[in-house]
């Protein structure tokens, strides 16, 4: 693992995208700390306010410190996020490698399932369930999971239709092992690289996902601080007041351009290259 | 300097050669050194050597290529002259195809599959030829015909796939020939085919080397095929050519140790006898350089060859030689008469195993099928055999016999249509391997070809060896751990390959623990297929020794597939001969290999190289590839060269007592004495 690791950082795109990454994450745990303003703290005088000595990023329609709302604004997507992606890559994985060791009428039918969730926009099928269900977090972490996991199906069940015709498969099969002992023996360590990679891009997209949520008010409820929310906040007064976008904006894209990064390295770093390129 | 027997110019001209890469820290490691060959008009040169020998690079070398990465550390190669490697790139791609033609292992794989076989071969004349159309289209007729292909109008405009292996091995050195080359390179061409196929396409490359005044270097592994084809052969050996001379003074009696023990370690169809194993593995590149290569593995060794790297001196009999001691290289022996105890087993024993009427299938009726009641002819049909314990059966037959096939039902892999697997003479084994006992899954193991695909690349040795003795005898901990040493100790690996990953092993390393992880069990049958034929000979020879060691121990039967007739003669003691999924002749090795009844059997028997240039392979029946049996009748009708007419083509033969426990399944009238030894086989056709 510590040569992966080495090889990582030796590429200029790992070691850039794992400092963004690392950044972020070190930024969301300290930020209650040194955020110089309190982010409910309203001030009709500072109104959309320009960057200055004091207010560092200016401030937004209602006077709030876009610096300190900044800072604080990853931290709700980053775990949501952080529990989602798990969740999603273990389940997802796991059907898909069952699914690709079974074959057959259970590989007919699952696939034609995932088919039909991935037909319908992201978004719509989403909606559903948070319209329904409201948007708290023991909601969303389910919902994102769930919608994220069916696409890792897909990577999983490829990853193993590369191995599961090789002859130790074949072998295990003959000595008589069930199929969670060949799924966890066999078959996991050979796709558990895919997955690894599968798993930081799904983080990426999850986190766009969760920022958009948030932006169209199914995310977040105000007044926690929030990218997403943010920018559709400040979006009004973007043409005499940019800084109340440009910030959470330069926030999220540099969160997930290091993800992206990060995760190309890691499948050259691992020898597998990106599967897939990201939605939207 | 290499020896020449006649005094032709050379064309091919290579002088201290030495080719290398740059390793991890920057140091060279030579992959050739200080080659010295040539290759005059009309001579035929092979180059053999086993994997990582260097001898491809050598190949490709003398058409001015290294594969990327590769370098040239010192000398050159000369064609007509001019220094290859010096060469502007224009030059060199005229020289290359046109003047300088390679032939390449697989070549089914090289022609393209959605072109026709004419237009693919007239692509080559248009690069090389200045013919017009017509000439060119004549030409590719003349071609086809010099290949020696069947009606060659017609399969002008065939595709690729629509020919067997043989008939695209064919196709592809039409396209070699046809800018009448000055120089042939032959990379293993034969390697992969069928041996039938391939003893026709060596007499046929024989042929061209004796009609044309073609310079030809063949490279490869298999002696055999070196001496049908070459009247020079250089034996390579860790990127060193170390023997080179006449084909019939290096195949007969060779003067450096390596070239004996290699053969001694290729196992004959003439003896019973296992092969001698040679010890050791060659070393790696940049490992040794200033000592003798092979000193490691030489059993003549002194301290003289660890301190100075022996020359390559002429002897007096003409070969060139590079060891200092190889006025002793006969002590060392190369005969493999009965160097090994007989194997022996109970007659009167219950049957281990017991295959009754097996039939097999791949075709799954579809609705359609079953509608048009449309019945298909199942791919193996009506197998028995009875194995006793401790009883090797060898399963031969060519590609696409259902050797493998009858090993995955066997082993539970593969259900069949109909008949019966028993056990210990009654015990009835079930199809499926989830209907199994434990018991039943643990005495039935496998042993698969290549251990690349039968290992878990992500597996350290210690977790394969680790799966069946957990699941079997739940092992863990420090028991887990002994057992696993033991195992590794019992396939002669050492305790420090646990922690390795197979990608970390040689092909023999690997194949071990391939057998160890089947020992594990404990079993009373292992199923071994083509466990030998994904490793170099002198490698095999080891693997069948330690075969032979483990059924001695505990009176293990194995089930032994093969389509190396010389390997199953080694190590069995009965062989059943497949065709097209169909029993032909079973019997005692010793019987059916001193007098084959079956003629099926007479032409594979016939088809076997050995590496002696005097022995040449006797071509009984054409070597066309079928499909599919026929629907009556005997499977080899459609090939046999004494079919007796309708009889054959509508009755299915009975099985026929030869002698004692060795009986055919044909019409020929064994009494009258018309089966003869494969050497002196007539055509029949009389009714």
């Amino acid at each position: 693992m510590s040569t992966v690791v080495r090889d990582l950082l030796s590429r200029p795109s790992g070691a850039i995208g794992l400092f963004l990454v690392v950044l972020h994450l070190l930024l969301a745990i300290v930020a209650p700390f040194v955020a110089p303003f309190d982010y409910r703290e309203v001030d009709s005088l500072l109104m959309l306010k320009a960057p200055g000595p004091v207010h560092w990023l200016g401030n937004d329609h209602l006077g709030r410190d876009t610096f300190s709302r900044t800072l604080l604004g990853g931290r709700e997507a980053l775990l949501v996020t952080g529990i989602a992606t798990p969740i999603a890559v273990i389940w997802g994985g796991f059907v898909g490698i069952f699914v690709g060791l079974s074959g057959g009428r259970v590989d007919d039918v699952l696939m034609r399932i995932v088919d039909a969730f991935l037909s319908l926009p992201w978004i719509l099928k989403m909606l559903v369930l948070i319209v329904t269900f409201g948007t708290s977090v023991g909601v969303l972490v389910p919902t994102l999971a769930f919608f994220y996991g069916i696409p890792v199906i897909r990577v999983a069940r490829a990853a193993t239709h590369d191995v599961v015709a090789r002859d130790f498969i074949e072998a295990a099969k003959a000595r008589g092992h069930n199929k969670l002992s060949i799924i966890w023996h066999e078959l996991f360590p050979n796709v558990r690289d895919a997955l690894l990679v599968e798993g930081a891009m799904r983080w990426s997209w999850m986190l766009l996902a969760f920022s958009s949520l948030s932006f169209l008010g199914f995310g977040v409820s105000p007044p926690t601080p929030d990218w997403g929310l943010m920018i559709a906040d400040a979006r009004g007064f973007m043409s005499f007041a940019p800084w109340g976008v440009l910030a959470p904006v330069i926030a999220l894209s540099s969160l997930i351009i290091g993800i992206n990064l990060t995760a190309d390295a890691l499948a050259k770093a691992l020898g597998i290259d990106r599967v897939q390129k990201a939605p939207i | 300097m290499p020896v020449q027997n006649n005094d032709l110019k050379p064309v091919i001209l290579i002088n201290d050669l030495s080719i290398g890469f740059t390793g991890k820290t920057g140091e060279i490691l030579p992959v050739l050194r200080n080659i010295d060959l040539s290759v005059s008009a009309g001579q035929s040169i092979g180059l053999v050597g086993e994997s990582g020998s260097g001898k491809s690079t050598l190949a490709l070398a003398a058409m001015g290529y290294l594969k990327q990465g590769l370098r040239v550390l010192s000398g050159t190669a000369a064609f007509d002259k001019h220094n290859l490697f010096e060469l502007p790139r224009r030059e060199l791609e005229s020289i290359r195809g046109g003047r300088i033609a390679l032939i390449p292992q697989n070549s089914g794989q090289s022609l393209t599959p959605t072109q026709r076989i004419g237009a693919q071969i007239d692509e080559a004349l248009q690069l090389h030829t200045d013919l017009s159309v017509r000439a060119r289209s004549d030409r590719v007729i003349d071609l086809l015909t010099q290949v020696r292909l069947p009606d060659p109008q017609q399969l002008e405009s065939r595709y690729p796939h629509e020919l067997s292996g043989g008939q695209q091995q064919r196709v592809a050195i039409a396209m070699a020939l046809a800018g009448e080359p000055e120089v042939l390179l032959l990379d293993e061409p034969t390697t992969g085919l069928d041996v039938t196929t391939q003893a026709h396409i060596l007499a046929l490359l024989r042929e061209l080397a004796g009609e044309s005044s073609m310079a030809m270097v063949y490279v490869s592994h298999d002696l055999g095929a070196i001496a049908q084809v070459c009247k020079q052969v250089a034996v390579m050996y860790a990127g060193e050519i170390v023997l080179q001379g006449d084909a019939v003074q290096v195949l007969r009696e060779p003067l450096h140790p390596y070239a004996r023990g290699l053969l001694a370690s290729i196992p004959r169809l003439n003896t019973a006898s296992l092969p001698r194993a040679l010890d050791g593995r060659p070393p790696a590149p940049g490992e040794i350089q200033n000592s003798c290569s092979f000193a490691d593995r030489c059993v003549l060794v002194t301290d003289q060859c660890r301190q100075k790297r022996p020359e390559l001196q002429a002897v007096a009999s003409g070969e060139s030689v590079r060891c200092q001691l190889h006025e002793h290289a006969s002590d060392i022996p190369i005969d493999i008469d009965q160097h090994t105890a007989p194997h022996t087993i109970d007659q009167s024993a219950t049957a281990a195993l017991e295959l009754d009427d097996l039939t097999i299938s791949y075709h799954q009726a579809g609705l359609l099928d079953r509608w048009r009641a449309t019945g298909s002819t199942p791919t193996v049909q009506g197998i028995s055999l009875k194995l006793q314990p401790g009883e090797t059966l060898g399963l031969v037959g060519e590609s696409g016999s259902g050797k493998s096939t009858i090993l995955k039902t066997i082993a539970g892999l593969l259900p069949p249509v109909s008949g019966q697997l028993l056990r210990r003479g009654t015990e009835s084994l079930p199809f499926k391997v989830e209907h199994r006992q434990p018991d039943q899954l643990r005495k039935v193991q496998i042993v698969f070809q290549n251990p690349d695909e039968s290992l878990n690349p992500r597996q350290t040795v210690a977790q394969i060896l680790s799966q069946p003795l957990k699941l079997y005898f739940g092992l863990a901990g420090q028991k887990l751990k002994q057992r696993s040493e033991e195992l590794l100790d019992r396939v002669r690996l050492a305790a420090h390959y646990m922690d390795r990953f197979p990608g970390q092993l040689s092909g023999g390393e690997k194949q071990r623990v391939a057998i160890a992880r089947a020992f594990a069990a404990e079993p009373d049958i292992v199923l071994c297929d083509e466990v030998t034929s994904a490793l170099d000979v002198s490698v095999q020879a080891a693997v069948l020794d330690l075969l032979d060691d483990l059924r001695r121990e505990k009176q293990t039967t194995y089930v032994f597939v093969s389509h190396d007739l010389a390997v199953v003669r080694a190590l069995s003691d009965r062989v059943a001969v497949l065709y097209q999924g169909r029993l032909c002749e079973v019997g005692s090795v010793a019987s059916v290999y001193a007098s084959p009844s079956h003629p099926y059997t007479d032409v594979l028997l016939g088809a076997v190289l050995e590496p002696d240039p005097d022995s040449t392979p006797v071509l009984v029946a054409d070597d066309v590839v079928e499909m599919s049996p026929p629907a009556t009748g005997c499977p080899f009708q459609r090939r046999c060269p004494k079919s007796l007419g309708d009889v054959c083509s509508t009755q299915t033969p009975a099985w026929q007592q030869v002698s004692n426990g060795h009986a055919i399944r044909c019409h020929l009238d064994l009494s009258s004495g018309q089966s003869q030894a494969h050497n002196q086989v007539t055509v029949e056709n009389t009714p």
